[in-house]
């Protein structure tokens, strides 16, 4: 149960603004969907919620605390590609997580330590249905598979947040309600907060409790490099997806879209 | 309908007579050249019979040498072989950890990328002279050159395959947690050790062409050495089953690696097929 504020977050790079403004507060075991025009910062947003990028200004709170300088085990991460290391088998994939935790030295377990690890990981593979595929290499599965695989893979170091950077991008739709299903039911059970990117919007509305859609208000050629992508609407999808306890706050945010002058708060020195 | 050339593939079997072609047609004009020149001067050393290289094969391969006693191919491969493999292994080591951690690390690239630039452009031929002032004319001098000669290749070519590794691989690793020795150790070796088998056929080469010329230029033994020797007395019957001795013996090392790289590295050869 995971609370994240972002706080008047900016991202510049070389001075071309890619997001400004941009301030959220999420509430604890929400799925935010994120969605918004190609180009506009979503993965951006993502690698800042990672630390994987710094913003230029604004901060990131998870659960009232600093977001460390480094990505951190906390925060499990799907991307659309390279989610999976190609050199390790189906199990080994999952394996390592547990392996880093316990192994500093070698980053390998061996005997009855391993055994238990082992035991852990193919649970966590049955319950994505890779359960009889533990011995294939990731270039021997198929899309669904590989993704199915990379989120058992961020799954098993349970963290409090999961970034999902079109995660199911490329499979078909077939394959992908079958993932949504999966993806649901894990969200539920892990009660982590999980935010995903998405050119989707019927998958957006399907698996989020928040839909947000990044864009940029300004957009005319001379005004590009100077105004970036913000928030321009937050929509709380109702009913909430998962049971609401008496004591717990729904997810999500406003359930008005935010026009467009609510958006932009006003810019010290600059526009008008 | 005509299929265009790039579409046009031979059945296996033309595929086996086409590879086999280019040889047989050397070969051809081998046996035509040597037959018309012994025609007019039978003592004619520049293109023996077949007849001559066989005598002067089993000569070299199976008859001991008068003056030392020694079966000189066998004692000369030996000599070669262990002055190039000492080579590749020091330079695949150094190369190998070096280029990680310049790679993976700021700090080291910071340090050595310039250094490297720099070192990478002198000629190795070049410092050979000074090799052997400093290590005399012993082995130490050919294994440096060897590794001089190709260090450097081997080097840049690991730095940029580590960072040529997809940035969502580091950053995941990260998210499952491991520390930067961890991740090296796990996730970019692995990964590294058949891109290094092929950076290392790449420099085979190289490592070829720099030992023989360090045993053309001192040497008592080696393949090199003993080419150099005969040429004075234009022994081609000799010379040339040496030249194809010598390309057996890189075609098999080249051969071995591959096989190496797909028995040891299934993932890699599996996942490029892909690509
Ligand atoms: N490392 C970088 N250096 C410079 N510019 C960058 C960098 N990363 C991203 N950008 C720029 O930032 C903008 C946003 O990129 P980002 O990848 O976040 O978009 P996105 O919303 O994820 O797009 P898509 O839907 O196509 O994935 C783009 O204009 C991109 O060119
Ligand atoms: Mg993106």
């Amino acid at each position: 149960m995971t609370a994240v504020s972002v706080q008047n977050l900016w991202k510049e790079y070389d001075g071309r603004v890619v997001l400004e403004h941009v301030s959220l507060e999420v509430a604890p075991h929400s799925f935010i969907a994120l969605v918004g025009p190609s180009g506009c910062g979503k993965s951006t947003f993502l690698r800042m919620l990672l630390s994987a990028e710094t913003p230029t200004r604004g901060q990131i709170l998870v659960d009232g605390e600093q977001l460390p300088g480094e990505p951190t085990a906390d925060r499990g991460v799907v991307f659309q590609r390279y989610s999976v290391f190609p050199h390790l088998t189906v199990l080994e994939n999952v394996l390592i997580g547990l392996e880093f935790a316990a192994s500093p030295l070698l980053g390998k377990l061996f005997g009855k330590a391993r055994r238990k690890a082992r035991e852990e990981a193919a649970g966590m593979l049955a319950a994505v249905g890779l359960g009889d595929f533990l011995a294939l290499y990731p270039s021997q599965l198929s899309g669904g598979m590989q993704q199915r695989l990379a989120i058992a893979q961020a799954l098993i170091k349970r963290p409090r947040v999961l970034l999902l950077d079109e995660p199911f991008g490329a499979l078909d739709p077939g394959i992908r309600a079958e993932i949504h299903v999966l993806m649901l039911k894990l969200w539920r059970e892990t009660r982590m907060t999980v935010f995903m990117v998405t050119h989707d919007l019927s998958e957006a509305f399907h698996l989020g409790t928040r839909v947000i859609a990044f864009d940029r208000p300004r957009n005319r050629p001379e005004e590009r490099e100077r105004y970036g992508a913000t928030i321009t609407h937050d929509l709380a999808i109702w009913p909430p997806k998962y049971p609401v306890a008496d004591n717990e706050t729904p997810p999500g945010g406003t359930t008005r879209p935010l026009d467009d002058a609510g958006a932009q708060p006003g810019r010290p020195g600059a526009g008008q | 309908m005509h299929r265009r050339l790039i579409n046009a593939y031979p059945s296996r079997g033309a595929s086996l007579l086409l590879s086999a072609l280019p040889f047989l047609l050397i070969l051809l004009a081998y046996l035509a050249g040597s037959e018309a020149r012994l025609a007019v001067n039978p003592n004619d050393k520049l293109l023996p019979a077949f007849s001559s290289i066989g005598a002067g094969f089993s000569r070299m391969a199976f008859e001991a040498d008068k003056r030392t006693g020694d079966v000189l191919l066998w004692v000369d491969t030996a000599a070669s072989l262990a002055r190039l493999l000492a080579g590749l292994a020091i330079a695949t080591v150094t190369a190998g950890l070096l280029g990680i951690a310049v790679g993976l690390l700021p700090y080291m690239r910071s340090t050595f990328s310039g250094f490297i630039a720099v070192v990478a452009m002198i000629p190795p031929l070049s410092v050979l002279p000074i090799l052997f002032i400093i290590f005399g004319l012993g082995e130490t001098a050919k294994v440096a050159l060897i590794v001089i000669g190709i260090t450097p290749m081997i080097l840049r070519d690991m730095i940029l395959r580590v960072e040529e590794l997809p940035r969502e691989i580091m950053v995941k690793a990260q998210t499952l947690g491991a520390s930067t020795w961890q991740i090296a150790l796990r996730v970019v070796v692995p990964q590294m050790l058949p891109r290094l088998i092929d950076s290392l056929r790449l420099s085979l080469g190289a490592a070829w062409l720099f030992l023989i010329a360090a045993e053309a230029i001192a040497s008592q033994s080696g393949l090199g050495y003993r080419i150099f020797l005969l040429r004075r007395y234009l022994a081609m019957d000799v010379i040339l089953p040496y030249v194809a001795w010598i390309t057996l013996l890189a075609f098999l090392l080249d051969y071995g690696l591959r096989l190496l790289q797909a028995r040891a590295f299934p993932w890699f050869v599996e996942g490029r097929k892909q690509r």
